[in-house]
């Protein structure tokens, strides 16, 4: 059926906060070393961990306090893939600054790459516990727990665990500043108000943020400039809009096709923007419900799913085969999904009925 | 009796919490919303629990066997207090890592907070058969745990006890559940309730009757050997202890097969689904080896029944004095030389070996001819009905015969059947 489950293997990218590159983070240090850490930025982005290493180290042998030059050792250490030292690294950051989120998701990332659940559901528990809005730490956390499910699952009804091998993984965070940002928060009214995030400073990062602890960036206060980050970062694929009126020449297959595309495309687009009334209306009203659920339940499945999302939710149709036979036309095409902390794309079929004028949904199936 | 309609009530409650995880039989209505609650109640949850908005549950659990936790864990999902849920059975897997319900109720709670679940055993295409094995069995324990036996109620087959043997063992298959009673010598040979246990019983269910039909015999039996673990396959756990089925009437009764064991479970896992065997009644290893220290090779009663019949004391107290004045009005008739009277206590469906009523009667006839004088002691007697609706007791006894020109001791075991009222022994040997 239609709905994308969330358990279906994804691959979440590593979500990168490209907009490091501003530096932000850097306003922070101390002026003396104020160009070190974007050096040493630029090197991870270039792959030269070694190099990066070195420049870290030499940064935090006068600092070895700094988080944000721990954070990024840390980094560096699980780029150049020893989980050990990447290990030590964050465990030590999250024992100094037990308030900070991200040294707590990025273990849990790298004992989730030894498939130690338990352990990465410890640390993302704690990273929420400090950051209850923090978005990446609750997806990755949902990960974790679809996979302890899956383990436990497969014990208790004996299945064959490789069939189940479908590895997330999870996001690592890739800057140290816990930031607001409608991408990274989860909106959550009721903890927002708590978090800090929520006064959002419209002004640039200014003299605020040089905190009492110059190393620890005093991340619960973040700074506003780079929130886009996250999901921005996600590639908005805009779907083809085709709002083009269908139409109405009949008969002939490749009028008939054109309006079976435009419906199809109208589908997706209501799809993407939200519009409940336009997507619903898609459907005709003998719409096949998946597992013969009520027509109700559907409904307010569809609109929990897409209007109750939170973040943009982008839906593209791709290569559609349309067949028609009399009054029902098949598509059968490549639907790519996009969400937060959620892409896939599928093989789907569409099968539509003419009623009226309009070519309408009568059967989604998802292979 | 008040029994079954409770049963039936909690089944539907456990399918229910265990499905939704939410009320969802106080709204059926707004089944839909409850479920999506769901997930933002665990995310939600996530969130506060640490701030302490669950009040911190003690992780203690007894060994008495996993019936309470689950009741607990059950009550908490219920209630929609996922996380105590969660940490009740992450305990419960603690002491019990490779048991399968467990498992399965941990696994539905984690994926309950990455999304909105609607089954118990949520997995996608999780095997319908194993779920519905877990299933069974969570609703078999919980509703074992919230009906204990009634207090002043016993199993109406343990009518007597003899006073060397300190323990019976009752089995209700309906209720995959095995009951251990003592034999409470200072009340007059009471059965007193001492501990329930989970079983699990053949594939088939019960009512044996051919061998290979993967069914669990119904019928008064007792175990006639332990074999320890280590002259064991894995599949038989901790140790095993073989029935004496086919017994003397289910002969009669032309049943066949053999084997049928009481036993523990295999390593892998810590329980069986509630029918799963090829007829045995499985333990699991922890309570097989509680039970083990109460059986007595060759004297333990092990009976089977399909839905273990209560009684009140009065009317058990009744009918085993009734059956006493049988027995004992037949020892007297005996002892009588009267063989007319004694005669009257046989029913004419009487069998003993290939020999009819008749046969029997004459070879009397012609012993008694021959007596003086008859003494007849009956001692460790024991009588336990059968389970059924025929109206059978198996009673057995050491007989002490004393006469002018013959001696002799044996054990002896009857079948009683009610016939128009009356207790008629319909067959008796030597056991």
């Amino acid at each position: 059926m239609t709905s994308i489950s969330l358990l279906q293997p994804r691959f979440k990218q590593i979500k990168t906060l490209r907009a490091m590159a501003i530096g932000l983070a850097i306003g922070f240090a101390v002026p003396a070393f104020a160009d070190n850490l974007p050096d040493v930025q630029r090197l991870i982005k270039q792959g030269q961990y070694p190099q990066a290493l070195e420049k870290v180290d030499a940064y935090l042998s006068s600092r070895p306090k700094d988080a944000q030059g721990r954070f990024l050792k840390g980094l560096i250490y699980t780029e150049m893939n020893k989980p050990a030292d990447a290990i030590g690294v964050f465990t030590k950051l999250s024992e100094d600054y037990p308030e900070l989120p991200e040294p707590y998701n990025n273990l849990a990332v790298l004992y989730a790459q030894q498939k130690q659940y338990d352990k990465a559901r410890t640390a993302l528990e704690m990273a929420i516990r400090t950051h209850p809005s923090y978005a990446i730490a609750y997806e990755n956390l949902g990960d974790v727990y679809a996979k302890l499910a899956s383990q436990a699952y497969d014990k208790a009804l004996q299945l064959d665990n490789s069939n189940s091998a479908t590895q997330n993984k999870l996001a690592l965070i890739r800057d140290l500043i816990t930031t607001s940002g409608k991408g990274n928060v989860k909106p959550q009214p009721a903890v927002a108000a708590a978090a800090p995030v929520a006064a959002k400073p419209a002004a640039a990062p200014s003299a605020t943020i040089v905190a009492a602890t110059p190393g620890a960036a005093a991340a619960p206060v973040a700074p506003a400039t780079k929130p886009v980050a996250v999901v921005a970062a996600a590639p908005v694929a805009t779907p083809t809009p085709t709002p083009a009126a269908p139409t109405p020449v009949p008969a002939k297959d490749a009028a008939g096709n054109e309006e079976v595309v435009a419906a199809l495309n109208g589908w997706a687009d209501a799809w993407s923007r939200k519009d409940m009334r336009a997507y619903l209306g898609a459907y005709a009203s003998s719409f096949k419900t998946p597992k013969g659920k009520s027509r109700k339940a559907w409904e307010q499945e569809r609109a929990q799913r897409i209007a109750g999302k939170s973040g943009k939710i982008s839906v593209s149709v791709d290569t559609p085969q349309i067949t028609i036979d009399g009054n029902t036309a098949t598509a059968e095409f490549r639907q790519h999904y996009k969400a937060t902390g959620l892409s896939s794309s599928t093989t789907k079929t569409l099968v539509f009925v003419r009623t009226g004028s309009k070519w309408l949904i009568k059967e989604e199936n998802t292979r | 009796m008040k029994f079954g309609r409770k049963l039936a009530l909690l089944g539907l409650a456990v399918a229910l919490a265990a499905g939704a995880a939410a009320r969802l039989k106080d709204q059926p209505a707004t089944q839909e919303a409850s479920v999506k609650e769901l997930s933002a109640i665990a995310l939600a949850r996530q969130t506060t629990d640490k701030a302490g908005a669950d009040s911190p549950l003690p992780l203690v659990v007894s060994d008495s066997g996993p019936e309470e936790v689950l009741t607990r864990i059950f009550a908490e999902i219920e209630a929609n207090r996922l996380s105590n849920a969660l940490q009740l059975t992450e305990g419960l897997l603690h002491q019990h890592p490779n048991y399968r319900l467990a498992n399965l109720i941990k696994g539905d709670l984690l994926l309950a907070r990455k999304q909105p679940i609607d089954t118990f055993g949520a997995l996608n295409n999780a095997p319908a058969d194993k779920v519905a094995d877990l299933r069974a069995e969570a609703i078999a324990r919980l509703a074992a745990y919230r009906e204990k036996p009634p207090a002043d109620f016993v199993p109406r087959y343990l009518l007597q006890m003899p006073p060397d043997q300190r323990f019976a063992i009752v089995v209700d298959t309906k209720r995959s559940r095995l009951y251990v009673y003592e034999n409470d010598l200072k009340n007059g040979g009471r059965p007193r309730f001492v501990a329930d246990y989970y079983v699990t019983q053949g594939k088939l269910g019960a009512e044996k009757l051919v061998e290979g039909d993967k069914k669990t015999p119904v019928g008064v039996y007792h175990v006639t050997a332990n074999l320890p673990r280590q002259k064991l396959a894995d599949l038989y756990g901790n140790g095993a202890f073989p029935l004496n089925y086919p017994n003397e009437w289910d002969k009669r009764q032309g049943r066949s097969g053999s084997g049928i064991w009481l036993h523990g479970t295999p390593s892998n896992t810590f329980a069986r689904p509630p029918r799963a065997s090829d007829g045995c009644v499985v333990l699991t290893n922890q309570d097989l080896d509680v039970v083990a220290k109460n059986l007595q090779v060759g004297l333990t009663p092990v009976i089977i029944s399909n839905s273990v019949e209560w009684l009140s004391l009065d009317d058990w107290a009744r009918e085993r004095s009734e059956l006493n004045k049988s027995i004992d009005a037949w020892r007297v008739d005996w002892e009588s030389r009267d063989t007319d009277r004694y005669l009257k206590h046989y029913s004419p469906r009487f069998k003993a070996g290939k020999q009819s009523l008749d046969e029997f009667a004459e070879q009397k006839k012609q012993v008694n001819a021959g007596k003086e004088w008859i003494k007849l002691k009956i001692d460790n007697l024991s009588v336990f009905r059968n389970p059924g609706k025929e109206e059978v007791v198996v009673v057995t006894f050491d007989q002490d015969y004393r006469s002018n020109n013959l001696n002799n001791q044996m054990k002896k075991r009857q079948y009683w059947l009610r016939e128009g009222g009356q207790w008629k022994i319909i067959y008796e040997g030597s056991a």
